[in-house]
């Protein structure tokens, strides 16, 4: 059975979503490539006068683009921004972030259910970036979001899975796509969260800032696939169930 | 006599029934039929049994005959998530059928409107008498119940003895025929907020069969109750299946589900589930539990509490004395005592016959004092209503 | 005018499209809000620009 990661309608082989931040554009293909990435993150900046080397041609063919609103502060930035992306001309894809907290760089979970419930209803396929909250996760479903991104870690951070318990309760509860986001540092980790039923992995950090880039990349490709076929296949016995010796409970019953 | 009213489906609604969306039944109904109980095996069972969290695969494992050998090991976890979440806490209620009249005919109840039994309704003043003895007694969690005719109990005169309730029990509960949902705020409004409804098998063809005449035979009317209760403003639900009508396991896997998926899209609501096993009635010797013998129904019970942790389990006063002080430890939170299935019956002779014969008669202290025998804590209620 | 917040002299009155064109902006690669609304790429050629204008022309860039 083909085991494909559906986003908004649009499939997808590989679980890996590459963000683009922090490598050299020359690299950018390269990791594309290593990692099997299908989809990728760009962010939106102002566009400098004359015709400077742009990453959309370093993309290589094929790859869906997720732009980020990287920048904004507030629901109502997220939106404008995003709205520019999508006449930027790459489809229909956004990942929203807002983040009004420049110390620690955490999400605003409130003001990007905001952001998606606009969004979504204007046809953008939604993906929030949010810190783990199950309550916030349900806004974000109801309010039409296709995947949920939530954090493993403060972003860039490399930590981990952090909110370990708080992601495994959205892969129990929420039924869109979860996407492990921020804080992954290493391939291990990425398999973790895999295991965990977690449906895809974003990194960026981790990848960008290895000694070898291309090679990260393809050590990520690896564990991400290993994970989702270990999450595929049933996790064996790991545990001993029997923990505490007790006397039989069901001696009282009758037939 | 026995004879199907096929003057409607019993698929369709007929009017004056509010449509829901069939989201959650049709996702349960098709679950239903695929589950194959058979193809799991010891492996399954185990795996269930090691996760912290048991999902749909785990409860479909843990209720097939694969798990009845480690059904000591099902107590034994289940001991473990009640503890974690109810600690030793044992809610103490009772029933209180005010009328029995009834205008189905369930082939395996009591109460069907073919049975040749004494019906009879109370009157407020009878109520009052009734709710008054109970609340004696310490109870202060009390649940209405009545056969399922809306032209001899209206809307109207239940939500006025849940008036009465709620001046004498902190928590009030509904066992009547299914609402529509601005009915269930009346209810709520006048002080109920819990509603039960059996959906009794949810083998559609059998419930066909089951339920020859009356607006009971609607399934999908009564399979929505729940969840017009909760948007009816209802702060908690309860599930059940008849364990015994159909393919015991199938139904205990589709109320599970069902009670699941109505968590999953309330989040807020709580849930609680009734394992209730056929008891023999008046005048019909051939109802009777079939396959679901103690140790099944224990099993049922503990796939209930692995599967839903939070989720209230009620034990039956059909079951004998032994059992239900047995399972309180193990995975039931809430028990009947000092009950009467007969219409009124707190106070002198029951007005009506009873809906069932039941197993364990004891009166709310004996049940009290059998609760802390085995280590637990009686509860009279644990709730505020706002 | 104002161009992504710097101010800019327009010579003399040009459409959109030439504008952009004659800074050297890849018209497929950027995207254009004017006084707060964005402007459609094909409607690059009918927009005539003034001197009271604000303009953001953005693009992609790498970035998570």
């Amino acid at each position: 059975m083909e085991d494909k990661l559906v986003i908004g309608g649009h499939s997808f082989n590989s679980r890996f979503i590459l963000g683009s931040g922090k490598f050299s554009l020359e690299m950018t293909e390269k990791v594309i490539k290593n990692g099997g990435v299908e989809m990728a993150t760009l962010a939106l900046r102002r566009a400098n006068v004359g015709g400077s080397e742009n990453i959309l041609d370093y993309m290589p063919e094929g790859i869906t683009l997720l732009p980020n609103t990287s920048g904004a502060r507030n629901a109502d930035e997220a939106v404008r921004i995003a709205r520019l992306a999508r006449a930027v001309g790459c489809g229909d894809f956004v990942k929203i972030e807002v983040v009004h907290d420049s110390r620690y760089l955490l999400p605003d979970n409130y003001e990007t259910v905001k952001a998606t419930e606009i969004l979504a209803k204007e046809g953008f396929i939604v993906m929030p970036y949010m810190y783990p909250d199950l309550n916030a996760a349900r806004d974000m479903v109801n309010a039409g979001a296709a995947a949920v991104m939530p954090l493993a870690a403060p972003i860039g951070s490399n930590k981990g899975l952090s909110t370990r318990d708080f992601i495994k309760i959205l892969v129990d509860e929420i039924d869109v796509p979860i996407i492990v986001d921020a804080g992954i540092g290493r391939p291990s980790q990425a398999c973790e969260a895999m295991e965990m039923g977690v449906d895809a992995i974003m990194a960026n950090t981790a990848v960008a800032t290895a000694s070898d880039v291309g090679l990260m990349a393809s050590a990520f490709r690896l564990a991400i696939e290993a994970g989702r076929k270990a999450y595929l296949a049933g996790l064996g016995r790991v545990l001993e169930y029997k923990a505490e010796a007790s006397s039989p409970l069901t001696g009282f019953l009758r037939d | 006599m026995l004879k199907v009213d096929r003057s409607f489906s019993h698929m369709e609604y007929v009017e004056g029934m509010e449509k829901t969306p069939h989201d959650i039944m049709d996702k349960v109904l098709s679950e239903r039929a695929q589950y194959d109980y058979g193809k799991y095996t010891e492996n399954d069972v185990k795996r269930a049994l090691n996760k912290e969290f048991a999902d749909v695969e785990d409860f479909k494992a843990l209720l097939s005959p694969a798990a009845m050998p480690f059904l000591e090991d099902m107590a034994q976890k289940a001991k473990g998530i009640t503890r974690r979440y109810f600690g030793n806490s044992v809610t103490l209620f009772t029933p209180l059928y005010i009328a029995n009249y009834c205008e189905n005919h369930c082939v395996y109840c009591g109460f069907n409107c073919y049975n040749k039994i004494k019906r009879a309704k109370l009157s407020m003043e009878e109520i009052e008498r009734e709710l008054k003895a109970i609340a004696d007694t310490g109870l202060e969690d009390i649940l209405i119940l009545t056969g399922e005719t809306r032209s001899k109990t209206s809307v109207e005169y239940i939500g006025e003895a849940v008036k009465l309730a709620a001046k004498y029990f902190r928590l009030v509960g509904i066992e009547v025929y299914p609402m529509n949902t601005d009915e269930y705020r009346y209810i709520h409004e006048c002080g109920a907020d819990y509603v039960c409804i059996y959906q009794e098998t949810y083998n559609t063809d059998k419930y066909e069969e089951l339920h020859l005449r009356g607006h009971k035979r609607i399934f999908p009317y009564r399979f929505n109750g729940q969840e017009r209760a909760i948007l009816g403003g209802m702060r908690l639900v309860s599930f059940a299946s008849l364990l015994g009508l159909d393919d015991f396991r199938k139904d205990a896997f589709a109320t599970g589900l069902h009670a699941y998926l109505i968590q999953k899209k309330y989040p807020h609501a709580e849930i609680s589930f009734s394992p209730p096993r056929l008891r023999p009635i008046i005048n019909d010797t051939s109802v009777n539990p079939n396959d679901v013998h103690e140790p099944q129904l224990l099993q049922v019970m503990t796939a209930y509490r692995i599967f839903m942790p939070f989720a209230g389990i009620t034990i039956s006063t059909r079951e004998r004395a032994g059992f239900r002080d047995n399972v309180i430890g193990i995975c039931a939170t809430k028990m009947s005592a000092g009950v009467s299935t007969g219409v009124g019956g707190h106070i002198g002779e029951e007005k009506g016959d009873e809906q069932f014969d039941i197993s364990d008669p004891r009166s709310v202290t004996e049940v009290h004092n059998a609760i802390e025998a085995h280590g637990g804590q009686p509860v009279y209620n644990d709730y505020v209503r706002v | 005018m104002l161009l992504n917040g710097e101010r800019v002299r327009l010579d003399k009155e040009q459409s959109l499209y030439d504008f952009l064109r004659g800074l050297d902006y890849n018209i497929d690669r950027i995207a254009v809000e004017l006084n707060y609304e964005i402007i459609p790429r094909e409607k690059f050629r009918e927009v005539v620009l003034t001197e009271a204008d604000v303009m953001e022309v953005v693009t992609f860039m790498g970035g998570g």
